[in-house]
């Protein structure tokens, strides 16, 4: 009786353990998240006109919008980004490094100026630049999750198919396809609420016929001041995107399998045959995607006089007539610092959850879905709000957070954390039970098993969700823009301040400071690939 | 007593996958649960491993219940049937993992894990990284991973069933060899009695989440306790004693109990034969009934006198 007891405690124990556990990551979601969205929310509400707003027929307009370029921008990415994902994960071919890099840069760079690039393209803009701007910044999300778990996914499956009669379509199709499903459904999910929130494309490339719901906020916030509006708005947005989320997560939950995890170096090889189709499009892909990028380094270094390096020389100035309050170079220099602490926030962060949901998931926790779509939320949030909400409600913390030098890696690890927390996750879900069980039957306790076995087993993911999450927030730029104080601005920050005064020099150096930043982004990705040692140090 | 179950029920909702088994096992002892796939077997094997929670019922070491004891501070070894060796670290570091984890000085540890290499037949393997070893020297591995600790007692489940047959024939016999000299206290779980017979002091037939019979190899092997014990120990035909002269109510034949001898007093007819290793297998009619037998070539039709092998004859009961 008295075991009996005892026992049913010790179930319960580890649960509660895990729960107690995750109210860490909860309550910095509801300190730096939940609260300020919450007051600019209650803020528009108290004004009324919510009602009005919701009963409107250009409201119900703007969601149909925001949802389909969502939707149509997420289709283009995942069909560009599977060819990226095959060749990263599953060929042995002379330059992968590179390609990989090409794959990244377009992910980090600010979003109003790849609106800009893709400007060049279509003056007047329209539905199919933005889909396609939407697409460009997301092919990276797709290529990299999709590839990280299908370079550790066991290719004998596949022959096995093969063996047994399939065509090479239809053992991709029927065996490779669906132990893909997981990689394919977090990266589509991510991409979605990155295209759905998207602010500076649609704003460039919309102009005023485009609307999405989060130009709209920033509209009726900024120009208009109409914040019960904008709060109406907010609502629709994070009820669109929970709804999202939660069919997502119930996706997810049905399609939890162990994976036969491999070295990645028995795996790739040449392609053959019909693999070079695939090749092909990747190539067809990089190109495309080195389009604008390529413009924009041309662009940077050709004025109306001809070829100069007039713009890259000037950011060691504050530009033209004082249009910054520090150099460019400085700013440089402090966005790199301001990354780095975002990135370091948000991998404690992120590893912290990642353990947590796993941890939970394996107790039998129900709770362990409200925390997985909780760290989700960020993503899903208009980053205007979260910038405004963090202007009202910071001061209330102590010693006035709001000129705190934390206060933008907080809101730029906001939006990193969730990415790392869908790349460490799949990897760390993936670890075969027993191999815990091997290790805590050799004496080690549940903590020294996740240090001995899992953190060995997901640390290839966590160096590049490390660095995946560095640029991140190098290019952050929605809630940096509203939070950075004016003598400690970020290189995106200056950039579209530059972009917004007038003279030849300012915007030689907003794309000079893009080439730069470009040129930081490719460093760090290279950087990762040259970490990630090939062969013997994998694991 | 070293190790003691009292009437321990593993429930999974409505259905119990173990019920009611109490089972001890001495100091230097090696018990063998032997049952087909799904008899329950492996969940009693984790319960003592302390990776789920019995129901009802307690697993107690010297007398000490182990209920509040986690799996870390059991000192039981597990080998998993493959292996799952940590697949980051070399064949040593995975050898010398149960001792970082009892703080065991660097030089100790390197010197235990090449005792333990070599008493696996394993040496010059310390470098190695275990993706590139065969099944069988993963498995050597993962047994020297588990005994490196000097647990109190070894859990074996299935260890040899992933590898083929004539590497599982000789490595059973290495393993007993291992068990014996290092005076090992084991539970092994198998589904082949040969391997169970093999290792075991005494065996434990499972079925149905039951221990149906305890006993050494030779007793359990030639007086299964029921019919259906019988059929899994290779019993195919149940006649009653005096068919083969035993003063018994009932018998099992395996294949081998009659053998073609010209001396015989069962005559029979041959209806089949099949050709195997090293002998002939027959099919053989008396009075009617079909039964297998050994015997040397002969023709379909033949009649043949048959010899009975009391080897292959099992008394129920």
């Amino acid at each position: 009786m008295g075991r009996a007891v005892a026992q049913a405690r010790a179930g319960l124990s580890s649960r509660t353990g895990w729960s107690a556990a995750a109210l860490l990551p909860l309550a910095f979601l509801a300190l730096f998240f939940a609260w300020p969205v919450l007051a600019i929310v209650s803020l528009g509400l108290r004004e009324g006109g919510v009602l009005s707003a919701l009963s409107d027929s250009d409201t119900w307009e703007l969601v149909g919008f925001t949802l389909g370029q969502a939707l149509a921008s997420t289709v283009v990415a995942v069909v560009a980004g599977m060819p990226l994902a095959f060749v990263l994960a599953r060929c042995r071919i002379r330059g992968l490094g590179l390609i990989r890099a090409a794959v990244m840069v377009p992910f980090v760079l600010p979003t109003v100026v790849v609106g800009l690039a893709f400007r060049t393209f279509w003056p007047d803009g329209g539905v199919l630049p933005i889909v396609l701007a939407n697409a460009f910044f997301n092919v990276a999300v797709v290529a990299r999750t999709v590839g990280g778990l299908w370079a550790h996914t066991d290719r004998r499956a596949e022959d096995a198919a093969r063996a047994l009669g399939a065509s090479r379509p239809r053992a991709f199709l029927s065996v490779v396809l669906p132990a893909l499903a997981p990689a394919i459904g977090s990266a589509a999910a991510v991409v979605f609420l990155f295209c759905a929130t998207s602010f500076g494309v649609v704003l460039v490339l919309g102009g005023s016929k485009y609307r999405t719901l989060e130009t709209e906020i920033y509209l009726r916030t900024v120009e208009l001041f109409d914040l019960s509006g904008a709060a109406a708005l907010s609502l629709l947005q994070f009820a669109a995107v929970l709804a999202v989320l939660v069919l997502g997560a119930l996706a997810r939950r049905r399609r939890e399998t162990a994976l036969a995890l491999r070295d990645r170096e028995e795996l790739a090889r040449r392609p053959s045959g019909g693999e070079w189709y695939v090749v092909l499009a990747a190539f067809a892909v990089v190109v495309a995607l080195l389009t604008p990028v390529v413009g924009l380094v041309t662009r940077s270094l050709s004025t109306r006089d001809g070829w100069s390096f007039a713009g890259y020389v000037a950011l060691n100035t504050r530009g033209d007539r004082g249009t910054l309050a520090v150099t460019g170079i400085d700013a440089a220099v402090n966005s790199l610092r301001t990354a780095f602490d975002a990135t370091l926030v948000a991998l404690v962060v992120g590893v912290f959850s990642a353990v947590v949901l796993v941890g939970l998931r394996r107790s039998g926790a129900r709770f362990a879905e409200v925390l997985d779509t909780a760290l989700m939320l960020p993503l899903g949030v208009s980053a205007v709000t979260v910038g405004f909400g963090y202007l009202i409600t910071m001061d209330a913390l102590p010693g006035d957070f709001r000129t705190s030098p934390l206060l933008v890696p907080l809101a730029q690890a906001l939006v990193v954390t969730p990415l790392i927390v869908r790349m460490v996750l799949p990897v760390l879900r993936a670890v075969d039970e027993r191999l815990r069980q091997a290790a805590a039957t050799l004496g080690a306790s549940p903590s020294r098993v996740w240090r001995e076995v899992d953190l060995p087993l997901v640390g290839r993911s966590l160096v590049a969700a490390a660095g995946f999450g560095y640029v991140v927030a190098l290019g952050e730029f929605g809630a940096t823009s509203f939070l950075a104080r004016p003598d400690a601005p970020t290189l995106p920050v200056v950039i579209a301040r530059l972009m917004s005064r007038p003279g030849e020099l300012n915007s030689q150096m907003a794309y000079a400071a893009c080439a730069l930043l470009m040129v930081v982004t490719v460093g760090c990705v290279l950087l990762i690939e040259r970490l990630r040692v090939p062969s013997s140090g994998e694991f | 007593m070293a190790l003691e179950l009292d009437s321990i029920t593993v429930r999974y909702g409505q259905t119990a996958a173990v019920s009611d088994v109490s089972l001890s096992v001495a100091d230097g002892e090696v018990v063998a649960l032997l049952g087909p796939s799904g008899c329950g077997k492996s969940t009693l094997l984790r319960t003592v491993a302390g990776l789920e929670k019995p129901t009802s019922g307690s697993v107690s070491w010297d007398t000490t219940d182990l209920a509040g004891v986690p799996v870390h501070r059991r000192e039981f070894g597990l080998v998993f049937q493959d292996g799952q060796l940590f697949p980051h670290r070399t064949v040593a570091g995975n050898v010398a993992f149960g001792l970082r984890m009892k703080k065991v000085e660097r030089e100790a540890r390197d010197k235990r894990v090449l005792s333990l290499l070599e008493l696996v037949g394993l040496e010059g393997y310390a470098d190695r990284r275990v993706t590139q070893l065969s099944g069988g020297e993963q498995q050597r591995v993962a047994l020297a991973r588990a005994l490196a600790p000097s647990p109190r007692l070894l859990l074996l489940d299935e260890p040899l069933s992933a590898l083929d047959r004539a590497l599982r024939e000789q490595l059973a016999v290495d393993l007993a060899r291992l068990l014996r000299e290092a005076a090992t206290t084991a539970l092994v779980v198998t589904h082949d009695h040969d391997e169970a017979f093999t290792l075991a002091d005494r065996v434990a037939i499972m079925s149905r989440g039951r221990i149906v019979q305890v006993g050494p190899p030779a007793e359990v092997w030639s007086s299964p306790v029921d019919v259906e014990t019988a059929k899994f120990l290779g019993c195919n035909k149940f006649v009653p004693g005096s068919f083969v002269g035993l003063d018994v109510e009932r018998v099992g034949l395996r294949a081998t109990a009659l053998r073609v001898d010209s001396d015989g007093l069962i005559e029979g007819t041959v209806v089949e034969r099949v050709h195997r290793r090293d002998h002939v297998r027959l099919l053989v009619e008396i009075d009617g009934e079909e039964y297998e037998a050994v015997g040397p070539m002969t023709e379909i039709g033949d009649r043949v006198r048959l010899e009975i092998d009391l080897d292959g004859v099992a008394r129920i009961g």
